[in-house]
């Protein structure tokens, strides 16, 4: 993965509600040694701290998502960096430039060809119809009517909204306006898409169908992707790698695996507690090395979910060759390795839990 | 804690020791009771030569803009003039029916065809044409003072009380200094009613483009607009209802004060009409009159409200040229059609004045013969309130109550009786409930023994302000002294204390009729849709014509002035109630209900004091209905501030009438600021 292109990074990023907030910037030309300490006595002098000393890379491709509970700052961290709100103190890197450098000018561009963002409530336009909607960063750019339509078609049929375009929101369910704030946020066929909790206005079964199509569009579209939510498990479903935050401050990143596996505190084990993590096992979690040759074995992509492993290796008897995105051979799943693997988990989980 | 409690109680103590001994003592020392008139500032003499002073170095300034309003007046007047009859009302009934329906465009063709026929419609068009005029200025300076106002904190610290200030000085008081700077003219009533119109546009915009989602806004944000983009294409649409609700009111307190304005006379509209008619005591004639002004009122508000509503109802557009347009297109074949037959037609041009059906006469004759066969029980009425309510708040039992009135003297074994009985009353309150009742108990045997305008000046100001501190602390308290010592010092303390005597009677009355209302029609679906047409009627009727019916019957006087006030005041009273006892939390109702509670106790200990805040707010609005509607009382002979305006009007007196406007102002803040203050503690009890 560390071999992959970073796509938007986030470096010792803060903000900070207050009264002065920049003053506890000013003291050490900037540099914090201690964030825990700075936080807490920012909260201590009447400052209330959203984003404390956050970082993280977000790779070409990559589905990275940040969970927490609401008040963790996990929706301040979206708006840091795409801007909607000021960072007090920080960096965050597109395709190796500084945003927080940027006029408000050079940033209206950026969010008119690289950024796509979907919102929890939709914010939809109530006065626009579905396709003005959806067309709507194109016609803010000038572009004509029948390029604006044509472009809209397009993004109407790839979240499947054919024959609602001349519906105005009012008229759809939550499902469809989320699909009308989906397709318009990548009618600009954005190189990052923001996405701040999509799904959780979404009922239960419309959620999980929500989560399936949009994996289904990530797989065509390739996409890197910030995705906010405070349901853990659809953080597990859908990130390639995620990170945990509570009370501004990022607590733990990692795959989603790992994060099950070894939660680093009280404060995670809340969440894993009660999760299945045999569900999330894939493929490159259950490799062993392999001593013999993988000549005879079937082939499969390491991110291949465990669902899918098992009625295979049920059929081969030698186990499964795995093989990463460049074709690498990684190494081999057999019987045995999967029930060693989830037995230690097992094990370990058990005593996490006390 | 303790202490404090003593401390309270001696504050007390010593503002009531002070107030009786200054009503013991005032007969030996004038100045104890009524304000030295050595002391009176000549504010009024200032105002009148500074203003002289402006009339006379920069008077061809105004009369310059008033020379260049008068054309657009002139203008939309002589096309209102010269169009058919038939095809303005045309064009009213397909706005109509945009707005709302054939239910708003019948009632439209039935309340214009009642203008034709009677005789009224040039009148009507005149008083039309400056309301014409006046809405779209009022509604470009408030969504450009609103938008300022959205974008700058700072500009909104400003616009917010001036706005307040404007709403509170009473619409009489306007009349007079643009009388003055822009002289006599249509332009007075235009300039009155674009200052009058244009707060409620400043507030709804505010409040519109304010009550955006965020996430609308950063979704525009995050499709790139710029903040141009974002302010026209995001912002101004998603606000679109609300501002149109601005519209709709903007509409309605300009018709109000072009209605009012009418009182300078020259500009023969309807309001002039109603005016003539009342002075020469022709009630049948104003109420003909005053039913056009209140069908003129409907239908705009109908139409601007409806206009209003159907902006959130979106329908697919309509594909072809033709069908986008239909309203255009029909609105020019209407036009043109009614145009050409009303020359082949002459009666579509113009109604023939033999035609006119005019029910004055006849409204007239019923009036009399009413009042010869009711008017001893009329007058009766009329004596009963004014013996057991209005002359013992006014001047006091100690002067009310005389064997003419009250049927017996009031002998010193009585007064004795009266002070122990209300001093006993007093502490059973002080154990019962608190010491703020008993304190209450004590003020008011006070007051009504002496009356309020019998009340010496300094303990007044004392206990309003001691009132306000325990209700709002040191800066209400201030405000309150502040503005008393602003009246007496002008000198029109005496005038004040009658305006509020006549009001707070009005104000309590109204604010008992209305939450009982409110409180009947909160729990009976029938008496509230019974009731909504009619306080919707009385909140867009101009006020002025509500005076009408209450002249018919009990002729000029405080009483009518009373009545007219209850009618405008008991509106909002009622609304507040009941929308606070209906919006109560379900699940607090259902646990009252499992517990146990009788429906009277649901009422009185669970849904009363929960919905406390709302129907306070009813109560202020009541407060703020009331001091409107007294001033425009003054027409029909009230004493107090308002006739002080309404003679500062009548004879160029500026200062007098503007002192009197401001004073006006002042008590409307202070009540204001004081139930407000009340509010908010009662609201921090119950959250």
């Amino acid at each position: 993965m560390a071999s992959k292109e970073i796509k938007l990074s986030c470096r010792n990023v803060w903000k900070v509600y207050g009264k002065s907030p920049d003053d506890f910037f000013n003291k050490n030309n900037g540099n914090v040694s201690d964030p825990l300490k700075l936080a807490q006595e920012m909260n201590h002098k009447e400052h209330i701290v959203a984003n404390a000393n956050v970082s993280f890379d977000v790779h070409v491709g990559e589905i990275f998502v940040i969970m927490g509970l609401s008040g963790s700052g996990k929706s301040t961290i979206i708006r840091c960096l795409s801007r909607l709100v000021e960072p007090t103190a920080g960096e965050v890197i597109l395709d190796n430039e500084d945003l927080l450098k940027k006029s408000p000018k050079e940033l209206t561009e950026i969010r008119r060809h690289k950024m796509g963002m979907v919102f929890q409530n939709f914010g939809l336009i109530p006065h626009l119809n579905v396709i003005e909607n959806i067309a709507f960063p194109l016609k803010i750019q000038n572009f004509n009517k029948d390029t604006c339509f044509e472009k809209a078609k397009k993004v109407i049929e790839l979240v499947g909204l054919e024959g609602r375009e001349e519906n105005y929101p009012s008229q759809l369910s939550g499902g469809q306006q989320q699909r009308v704030g989906i397709a318009r946020s990548l009618i600009v066929e954005p190189d990052v898409w923001f996405l701040d909790e999509p799904f959780s206005a979404l009922d239960p079964l419309i959620r999980r169908q929500m989560q399936d199509e949009f994996m289904k569009i990530q797989s065509v579209l390739n996409k890197s992707i910030v995705f906010i939510t405070h349901d853990f498990v659809e953080a597990l479903r859908i990130a390639d790698r995620m990170a945990i935050m509570r009370d501004g401050f990022i607590v733990q990143f990692g795959r989603p695996i790992d994060i099950v596996m070894n939660p680093v505190d009280e404060y995670v084990r809340d969440f894993t507690g009660d999760v299945p993590f045999e569900r999330f096992l894939k493929a490159e979690d259950l490799i062993e090395k392999s001593k013999s040759s993988t000549d005879n074995m079937k082939i499969i992509s390491s991110t291949t979910p465990i669902q899918e492993i098992l009625p295979q290796l049920a059929d081969s008897k030698n186990g499964l060759a795995v093989v990463d995105d460049k074709n690498k051979e990684l190494g081999i799943i057999t019987p045995q390795g999967v029930i060693n693997v989830m037995a230690s988990a097992g094990s370990k989980k058990v005593q996490n839990r006390k | 804690m303790k202490t404090l409690l003593k401390l309270d109680l001696f504050q007390w103590f010593f503002v009531i020791a002070i107030t009786v001994s200054f009503l013991l003592m005032q007969n030996q020392f004038v100045w104890l009771k009524e304000f030295p008139k050595e002391f009176i500032f000549p504010l009024s003499a200032i105002l009148n030569s500074g203003m002289e002073w402006v009339v006379d170095y920069s008077g061809w300034f105004f009369k310059g803009i008033s020379w260049f309003l008068e054309w657009p007046i002139k203008g939309v007047r002589w096309l209102l003039h010269f169009l058919p009859w038939t095809v303005t009302v045309f064009l009213f009934c397909l706005v109509s029916y945009i707005a709302s329906g054939w239910g708003l465009v019948t009632f439209t063709l039935l309340a214009t065809f009642y203008m034709v026929l009677i005789g009224y419609w040039v009148e009507s068009m005149n008083s039309f044409s400056l309301v014409a005029i006046s809405v779209p200025m009022a509604v470009l300076v408030g969504f450009a003072i609103g938008s300022w106002g959205f974008f700058s904190e700072r500009a909104e610290k400003v616009i917010k009380p001036t706005l307040d200030f404007l709403q509170t000085v009473p619409a009489f008081a306007y009349l007079l200094p643009i009388l003055l700077l822009f002289g006599f003219g249509t332009t007075v009533g235009l300039l009155a009613s674009l200052i009058y119109s244009f707060p409620p546009m400043v507030r709804n915009t505010i409040l519109g483009l304010r009550q955006v989602p965020s996430e609308i806004i950063e979704s525009g944000i995050m499709s790139g607009a710029s903040s141009r983009q974002l302010f026209w294409l995001v912002r101004v649409p998603t606000a679109w209802k609300q501002i149109l609700l601005g519209v709709n009111q903007t509409t309605m307190a300009s018709l109000s004060m072009v209605i009012i304005a009418s009182i300078i006379g020259g500009t023969a509209d309807i309001g002039w009409e109603v005016l003539v008619y009342l002075r020469k005591a022709e009630f049948g004639g104003s109420l003909v009159a005053g039913i056009v002004i209140a069908l003129i009122a409907m239908i705009l508000d109908r139409i601007t409200s409806g206009l209003a509503k159907n902006s959130v109802t979106y329908k697919p557009r309509e594909k072809s040229f033709l069908r986008r347009n239909k309203f255009w297109f029909l609105a020019i074949t209407g036009v043109l059609f009614f145009y050409i037959m009303s020359f082949i037609f002459p009666i579509l041009n113009q109604w023939p004045e033999s035609y006119f059906i005019s029910p004055a006469k006849f409204i007239s004759n019923g009036l009399d013969v009413f009042i010869l066969n009711f008017g001893t029980q009329i007058d009766y009425l009329k004596q009963v309130a004014f013996f057991f309510i209005m002359l013992p708040v006014k001047i006091g039992l100690q002067l009310s109550v005389s064997p003419y009135t009250w049927g017996f003297e009031l002998t010193p074994f009585l007064i004795t009786a009266y002070f122990i009985i209300m001093i006993l009353f007093s502490s059973w309150c002080f154990f019962k409930f608190s010491k703020d009742v008993a304190v209450g108990v004590v003020l008011f045997s006070i007051f009504i023994y002496f009356g309020l305008t019998n009340m010496p000046w300094l303990p007044l100001i004392l206990i309003y302000g001691l009132i306000g501190f325990k209700i709002g602390g040191l800066k209400l308290s201030l405000t309150i002294v502040a503005s008393f010592l602003f009246i007496t010092f002008t000198g029109v303390l005496p005038q004040a204390l009658l305006s509020i005597y006549l009001c707070g009677i009005a104000v309590i009355i109204s604010f008992i009729l209305g939450s009982s209302l409110g409180i009947w029609a909160a729990h009976n679906d029938k008496v509230s849709a019974f009731m909504r047409p009619i306080n919707d009627t009385m909140q867009t009727m101009p006020s002025f014509v509500i005076l009408i019916p209450f002249v018919m019957f009990f002729g000029i006087g405080e009483f009518t002035a009373l009545l007219a006030i209850i009618a405008y005041a008991f509106v909002p009273a009622m609304r507040y109630t009941e929308h606070g006892l209906r919006n109560l939390p379900e699940t607090v109702i259902e646990a009252a209900r499992m517990i146990g509670c009788s429906q009277a106790q649901l009422l009185w200990k669970v849904k009363i004091p929960l919905a406390m805040p709302v129907i306070m707010l009813g109560l202020n609005q009541t407060i703020m209905f009331g001091l409107a509607m007294l001033v425009i009382a003054a027409l029909v002979g009230t004493t107090g501030l308002g006739q002080l305006i309404y003679i500062g009007l009548s004879k160029a007196d500026f200062g007098t009438g503007m002192i009197s406007g401001v004073s006006i102002a002042l008590i409307a803040i202070i009540f204001d600021r004081t139930t407000q203050a009340w509010r908010i503690k009662l609201e921090k009890k119950t959250q």
